[in-house]
C-alpha cells in the first residue's frame, strides 16, 4: 500500500474480517479496559487493523501477509514502535531486499522517530550503498524543518558511519544563506570542519572560517550562534583568540553601530578576561554606550562593560552582576 | 500575576485517564507508560495522588513487563528503556518498588550498555545520551548502579560535551536543553559533576530565557514550557539557577494554562496536553511556587519519594 491519502484508503479499504486470506486469524483487542467506542468508520479500520496486528504479533507469524499488515498499520499510525519492531523481525525472517524497504519508509505519511530508527537499521545493513539515499532523506526533512534535531543526528550518524562528506560544508553554506540564525547549521559546520577527512581540521580551516563568521556577526550582531561559533574556532588556543585582530575589530565595528551589541560586548569582556589590552578607541566606544553616572567604573573597562550589560540585558542582570564580582576577585 | 489553577489541572489529568476511547488516546496508546508518569507525578506534586486507584495502576504496569525484564509503553508492546524508567518512577511514587523483581529489571537495563560506555534504547541499538540518563537514573533508584560500568558511562557522556559547555545526543550533536538535562542529571547521580564547566554551561542555559520570560531549548528557537523543566533542573544541579529571571518564568508558565478546562500547553493559547502540564507544574515546583511539593531535579520525582528510596522511612532511622 503505497498511497498516503487517507480518503483514498478509506474508500478502498476492506475490513480484515471480510478478507478470505485472513479468515483463519482471530483478532486480539487491546487489553486496556473497556472496548473503545469510536464514532466514525475510519477509526474502525484503525482499531481492526491493530486487533489483527496483535493476533499475528502474539502468534509471532513472520509471513508476507504479516509484512503487508505492518505496512497498513504503519500507514495508520507511524508512531507505534512495536509495529516497526515486528516488521524488522519479519524482514529478517523473509530476507527481503532492504533497498525496497527504504522506498517503503519514503511513502510513510508522517516522518517519525520510529521511521528514522528503521532507516538507520536498514542503512547499517546495506552499508555505503545507502549513503546518498540517507543524506537525501535527511535533506528532505530539513527542507521542511531546518532545525529538526533528530534529522541532524541521523545525518551526523550517516556521515560518520558511511561517509559522504563531499558536499557537506557547502550544504551548511546553503542553509546559513537561507537562515543565518540556524544554530543546527552552525553546529553542523563545526562538525564538518572538525571531523571531515576532506578538510585539514580546525586549525587549517581557521582563517577562512573566521572571515566567514566575522561577516556574519557584523551583518547580524544579535546572532548568538555565530558568536559562539567564532569562539569555538579558537578551542584550546586562547592566545590566538586574544591576538586575532579580526575578532576585536569585529566587536569594535558592532559596538560603534550601537545596535544589538550584547554579544559583541560579552565577547569583548571575554577577550579582556583572557588578556586582551583594549586601546582608547575601545574605551571611548564603551563609554559612549554607558549612561553618564551609572556605568562608568573608573578605569576598569571590564567592570564598565558588565554594568552596561546589566542594564541592556536585564533579564540576565544576576549573571552580569556575578561576572562583575568575579572581576574584583581576579584583581 | 495570575495563579496556578491547581484544581483544574487535577480534573484535567483525571479526565485524560478516563478518556481511553478517544482517537488521540488510541493513537498514543503505545506510550501510555510515559503518560502515566507525567500525569501521576503531576498529581503527586499537587498533593492529589490519592485520587487514583493504586492497585489498578500497579497491576497494569506489571502487565507491561516483558520477559526480558524491560517494560513496554503499554500491554503487548516491546520493551524499551524509556518505558522501563517511567514504570520504575511510577512504582516509586506509590512506594511499590517491592513488586518488582529488581534483579530482572536491572539486568535488562544494564544489558543495554555498550563497550564505549554509551547506552542503547532497546535491542535495536539506537544510541543517545538520553538513554545514558535513563539507565543511570533507573538503576540508581533500584540501588543497582554497580551493574554497569559507571566510569565508561561517564566518559561517554563527557565525550558529548560541546564547546558551548552544553551536551548533545552523541559526540558532535548540537547542544540541546533536553540532552543537557540528561547529561547533567546522569553526572549528578554518578557524582561526576566536576566534568562540567558550570560557569560556561550556566551562561548558555540562562541565555535560553527570552523576552517573554519563557525558555527555549536552543538559540533562536521558540520558548516552550517543557524547557522550564530541562533548563531549570540543569541550572539547579549546577548551582546557577539565580542567573535566570525567576519571576518572569513563573509568569510565562502561568500564562500557558488553560484556566477553563485545565492543563498547560507549550506556549500561551496553544492546546494543552499531559506532557506540558507535567513540565509546567514541575518547573513551578523548582521555582518554589507555593502549594507544590518539592521535586528532585536529578530524579524528576518528588523529594519525599527520593528520600524514601535513599534515606528510608523515619521509623527505620529512629530504631
Amino acid at each position: 500500500m503505497a498511497s498516503s491519502s487517507s480518503d483514498e484508503e478509506f474508500r478502498q479499504w476492506i475490513p480484515f474480517r471480510q478478507r478470505p486470506e485472513w479468515s483463519d486469524v482471530k483478532p486480539l483487542p487491546q487489553d486496556d479496559g473497556p472496548s473503545p467506542v469510536v464514532p466514525i468508520a475510519y477509526k474502525d479500520s484503525f482499531v481492526e487493523t491493530m486487533d489483527y496486528f496483535r493476533a499475528l504479533y502474539h502468534g509471532d507469524e513472520r509471513s508476507f501477509r504479516a509484512l503487508s499488515l505492518t505496512s497498513e498499520a504503519i500507514q495508520l499510525n507511524p508512531g507505534n514502535y512495536t509495529v516497526w519492531h515486528f516488521r524488522r523481525l519479519i524482514l529478517e525472517a523473509l530476507e527481503v531486499d532492504l533497498q525496497n524497504e527504504l522506498d517503503f519508509t519514503e511513502a510513510v505519511a508522517r516522518v517519525t522517530d520510529t521511521c528514522r530508527h528503521h532507516r538507520r537499521w536498514i542503512a547499517e545493513k546495506l552499508g555505503t550503498i545507502a549513503t546518498s539515499k540517507e543524506l537525501e532523506f535527511t535533506r528532505k526533512i530539513l527542507s521542511l524543518d531546518a532545525k529538526h534535531y533528530h534529522a541532524w543526528s541521523h545525518r551526523q550518524w550517516v556521515l560518520q558511519t558511511l561517509g559522504g562528506w563531499d558536499d557537506e560544508l557547502s550544504y551548511c553554506d546553503e542553509l546559513l544563506e537561507e537562515d543565518i540564525f540556524n544554530n543546527s547549521a552552525w553546529n553542523q559546520r563545526y562538525f564538518v570542519i572538525t571531523n571531515s577527512p576532506l578538510h585539514g581540521g580546525l586549525k587549517a580551516m581557521r582563517t577562512s572560517e573566521v572571515s566567514y563568521t566575522v561577516k556574519a556577526v557584523i551583518a547580524y550582531p544579535e546572532n548568538e550562534s555565530s558568536w559562539r561559533y567564532l569562539r569555538g574556532l579558537y578551542k584550546d588556543d586562547n592566545h590566538s583568540w586574544v591576538n586575532d585582530a579580526q575578532v576585536s575589530s569585529a566587536c569594535l565595528k558592532v559596538l560603534s553601530a550601537k545596535n544589538n551589541y550584547v554579544f559583541a560586548l560579552s565577547t569583548l569582556l571575554d577577550l579582556i578576561c583572557h588578556g586582551f589590552q583594549p586601546n582608547q578607541e575601545f574605551r571611548d566606544i564603551v563609554d559612549a554606550l554607558g549612561t553618564p553616572d551609572s556605568d562608568r567604573q573608573g578605569s576598569d573597562l571590564a567592570k564598565s562593560i558588565c554594568s552596561v550589560l546589566e542594564r541592556v540585558d536585564p533579564i540576565r542582570a544576576n549573571y552580569w552582576r556575578w561576572r562583575r564580582s568575579k572581576l574584583s576577585q581576579a584583581v | 500575576m495570575g495563579e496556578l489553577a491547581a484544581e483544574k489541572h487535577v480534573e484535567y489529568i483525571l479526565s485524560v485517564e478516563k478518556k481511553k476511547d478517544s482517537f488521540e488516546s488510541v493513537v498514543m496508546e503505545h506510550l501510555r507508560m510515559n503518560g502515566a508518569y507525567w500525569g501521576l507525578t503531576t498529581l503527586d506534586l499537587l498533593g492529589k495522588l490519592h485520587a487514583v486507584d493504586v492497585d489498578q495502576i500497579v497491576s497494569w504496569i506489571i502487565k507491561c513487563q516483558h520477559d526480558s525484564g524491560g517494560f513496554g509503553g503499554n500491554i503487548g508492546h516491546d520493551p524499551h528503556v524509556l518505558y522501563t524508567l517511567s514504570a520504575v518512577q511510577v512504582l516509586a511514587l506509590f512506594d511499590k518498588l517491592d513488586v518488582l523483581d529488581i534483579e530482572k529489571v536491572s539486568t535488562y537495563v544494564a544489558g543495554l550498555q555498550n563497550e564505549d560506555g554509551s547506552f542503547s534504547g532497546d535491542m535495536w541499538g539506537e544510541i543517545d545520551t538520553r538513554f545514558s540518563y535513563i539507565a543511570i537514573c533507573c538503576l540508581s533508584l533500584l540501588h543497582r548502579l554497580d551493574k554497569i560500568n559507571v566510569e565508561n558511562a561517564v566518559s561517554y557522556i563527557v565525550s558529548c560535551k560541546n564547546l558551548d559547555g552544553g551536551f548533545g545526543c552523541m559526540p558532535g550533536g548540537e547542544s540541546h536543553a533536553g540532552q543537557i538535562f540528561c547529561c547533567v542529571g546522569a553526572l549528578a547521580i554518578t557524582g561526576a559533576l566536576h566534568h562540567i564547566d558550570k560557569d560556561l554551561l550556566g551562561w548558555w542555559l540562562c541565555e535560553r530565557q527570552v523576552k517573554s520570560g519563557g525558555l527555549n531549548g536552543r538559540p533562536e528557537k521558540l520558548p516552550d514550557v517543557c524547557y522550564s523543566w530541562w533548563v531549570l533542573s540543569s541550572l539547579i544541579m549546577i548551582d546557577r539557577v539565580h542567573w535566570i529571571n525567576k519571576e518572569k518564568l513563573v509568569k510565562y508558565i502561568l500564562d500557558c494554562q488553560d484556566l477553563d478546562n485545565g492543563g498547560i500547553s507549550d506556549r500561551p493559547d496553544d492546546a494543552v496536553d499531559v506532557y506540558h502540564t507535567y513540565f509546567g507544574v514541575a518547573g513551578l515546583s523548582l521555582l518554589e511556587y507555593t502549594g507544590l511539593k518539592a521535586i528532585d531535579p536529578a530524579y524528576a520525582l518528588p523529594v519525599d519519594v527520593v528520600n524514601r528510596i535513599f534515606i528510608g522511612r523515619q521509623s527505620k532511622k529512629e530504631s
